[in-house]
């Protein structure tokens, strides 16, 4: 899809962010470009460390980039100070101010800004009914608990409607059950306001099931950007399928390509032809990802894509996951959904053959 | 919302167990051992507290001896003495302002001290709990130096700084700056000077603690609120650092107030304090039932100027 200049409410451009000085510097952000549309839920993926922190407080306005752009709606904001910047962030603390009530945390922002009165309590009101939090708005935030702290911490980043909200891992300090909640409820509030999201996170889960589009980082730079589907079924390189979900890998060579399609050979002298994402030029060693979900079991080694002896199988419940021992060496797993009738049985020992269509399969880099 | 239920209500707690009511005796004992472990302080609360108090009150009411110490008659004298003068003739009571005036003006410097002290300490304060970590240890090292060496002694260094032939006038006279002295030293300005310097640490250091704790994200989450750096502090930091600035004021008021070694070398004797008036009615003035009066009085007074400032403080900071 085309980029749309009018369309993108953040558009990061050749962000670098280095700290420190001297021998001691360190580039948190290695020259980043991404552009973030308006009404979007975007998120930015990845290990402690990859920079996705660094980023959303060049955002936020809390730390000015080394070198680069930031343009909100167009305009560069990238010098201008926080309280210049109508974004507002959630914090993965919540950073509630502990000597205001729960409706003047919430009304804080709307008063700084030089609001009315009246405006800013039926704002308040407002929020506070959003996020269903009316009762306890007397309250001091110590006297909460974190799912309402939570609540609150995303009702005055809301109440001055800000063109753009940041949330830095708001999920992660909550527990399992209320994280599902809060994750629904997030979904609900973006949906309600119309508001640009960009949510900082590790979890891929929370990635995948919360996102219009994700951008997936390491070591200071954005390795890729798509929809959930996208970054799943086509990672753009290794580190991208092994973050996110269960890959299996298999290392070979390249003995032929054309058309975005290379044919791969394994140490089981087995070959394979498989796409590769734009922009990558496969040769000599590469690796061929495929997802446990998107591979079968055959029990006719000769009818698989490839063949291996069956040596562990472990259920889940839901489903049972076969560990295949490559005819070659590597190892391999074949995830497969239980049903009500499994039509054939597997003994460990076995030989057996794994099938899978060639779109399933991906040649990424080694 | 499954949240609200996570507080238990007081209302539907069940009727004490037989297990409760014996951890009720436990948390019984528990505070049982508290309170013996509390004892040697109380013994010396005692002993150095409330005893020589008591020796203060109970002489306050008795009649100065020609040569100092007490004779054993009821008299409140003491406490006329403070406003009013007997007249030698007819025995009637006249009102001399003299003691009340030092009284105010000694508030006056304290009040001063207190105000100036926190002016400058809080920058200072907010500077050192904003360096790195190590840094910040030497910061408070280095503002607890003077505490190392004698008051009287740092007292008199600062005589000689500020007197008619000291380093500041001779490096103006040198300089050309001015033709003859300032007279500095054995002026209110020499007292003022000499309880900032005396009283500043005292300042700093409950101020510092206090910043020190301060979540700094708060601060970043109001400007990410549009509050500007004014804001921030008035809003954010002074809040939260209230506790801070209590303890500040009153470590730096209250000895202020009673200041003695200070007024006493760079007042010269001539603009008295409370604490050198005090002192004055067990030596020279040979009156130690007003001595003691005079003390009371000074406690009695800060006791209610305390009531007054810890009530509003803590009332302003439940408003935010």
């Amino acid at each position: 899809m085309p980029e749309q200049p009018g369309k993108n409410a953040i558009e990061v451009r050749g962000v670098r962010k280095v700290f420190g000085t001297g021998e001691n510097q360190v580039a948190a952000l290695d020259t980043v470009s991404v552009s973030i549309r308006e009404n979007e839920f975007f998120t930015l993926l990845g290990p402690s460390g990859c920079g996705k922190t660094t980023l959303l407080r060049l955002i936020a306005g809390f730390d000015f980039p080394t070198a680069g752009e930031i343009l909100l709606h167009g305009q560069d904001i990238a010098p201008l100070p926080p309280f210049k910047r109508p974004v507002n962030t959630v914090f993965q603390s919540y950073a509630l101010f502990p000597h205001m009530t729960v409706a003047q945390n919430i009304g804080f922002g709307l008063e700084m800004l030089g609001k009315p009165k009246g405006e800013t309590e039926a704002r308040v009101a407002q929020m506070l009914k959003l996020v269903k939090m009316e009762a306890l708005k007397a309250r001091r935030t110590s006297q909460i608990s974190g799912g309402q702290q939570q609540r609150v911490a995303l009702a005055r980043a809301l109440a001055p409607q800000p063109k753009v909200l940041l949330l830095d891992e708001p999920l992660s300090a909550l527990d399992y059950k209320l994280r599902k909640e809060m994750q629904i409820e997030l979904k609900r509030l973006q949906n309600e306001t119309g508001i640009t999201f960009i949510f900082v996170t590790h979890d891929q889960e929370e990635a995948l099931t919360m996102s219009d589009r994700i951008a997936v980082m390491s070591a200071g730079k954005i390795l890729q950007v798509g929809t959930p589907r996208d970054i799943y079924d086509r990672p753009a390189e290794r580190f991208v399928a092994d973050f996110i979900g269960e890959t299996n890998f298999l290392p070979g060579t390249v003995v032929s390509k054309q058309a975005g399609v290379a044919t791969v050979k394994f140490a089981s002298n087995a070959t394979i032809a498989a796409g590769y994402p734009e922009g990558f030029d496969p040769t000599d060693e590469v690796t061929l990802v495929v997802r446990p979900e998107h591979a079968d079991l055959v029990p006719d080694p000769a009818k698989g894509t490839i063949a291996g002896t069956l040596s562990n199988i472990v259920y889940f419940g839901t489903d049972t996951h076969y560990h295949v021992k490559l005819d070659g060496g590597d190892n391999f797993i074949v995830r497969h959904q239980n049903s009500r009738s499994s039509p054939v049985t597997y003994a460990t020992g076995a030989k057996v053959g794994i099938q899978f269509e060639e779109d399933a399969a991906r040649v990424l880099k080694d | 919302m499954t949240t609200a239920t996570l507080s238990p209500s007081p209302l539907s707690q069940p009727p004490l167990s037989k297990a409760a009511l014996f951890e009720a005796q436990a948390v019984k004992a528990g505070a049982r051992r508290n309170r013996l472990l509390s004892l040697p302080a109380l013994i010396i609360i005692g002993i150095f507290g409330v005893l020589p108090l008591i020796i203060i009150c109970v002489y306050s009411f008795l009649v100065a001896a020609p040569y100092g110490g007490v004779q054993w008659h009821f008299s409140t004298d003491a406490y006329l003495n403070f406003l009013f003068q007997r007249d030698i003739f007819d025995d009637t009571l006249q009102f001399t302002p003299d003691f009340l005036i030092i009284y105010l003006r000694s508030f006056l410097f304290a009040v001063v001290t207190t105000i100036i002290c926190l002016l400058l300490g809080f920058p200072t304060a907010y500077f050192m709990a904003t360096r790195s970590p190590a840094q910040r240890n030497w910061w408070v090292l280095l503002i607890t130096i003077p505490f190392w060496s004698n008051l009287l002694v740092r007292t008199l260094a600062i005589m000689f700084i500020i007197r008619d032939e000291g380093l500041i006038n001779d490096a103006l006279l040198a300089l050309g700056v001015i033709d003859k002295p300032i007279t500095m030293l054995y002026t209110n300005f020499a007292i003022q000077l000499g309880l900032l310097y005396a009283f500043l640490p005292f300042m700093v250091l409950p101020l510092y603690s206090s910043l020190e704790k301060l979540d700094f994200r708060l601060v970043e989450a109001a400007y990410d609120l549009y509050a500007t750096r004014r804001q921030v502090l008035w809003r954010v930091i002074i809040p939260l650092s209230k506790p801070g600035i209590i303890a500040g004021c009153l470590l730096v008021f209250i000895p202020a107030l009673g200041a003695y070694v200070t007024p006493l070398i760079l007042g010269g004797g001539v603009h008295l304090m409370i604490g050198d008036l005090i002192a004055q009615q067990f030596g020279s003035g040979r009156n130690w039932p007003l001595g003691c009066a005079q003390a009371l009085i000074l406690m009695a007074a800060v006791l209610v100027a305390l009531f007054f400032y810890v009530r509003n403080t803590s009332g302003k900071m439940q408003h935010g």
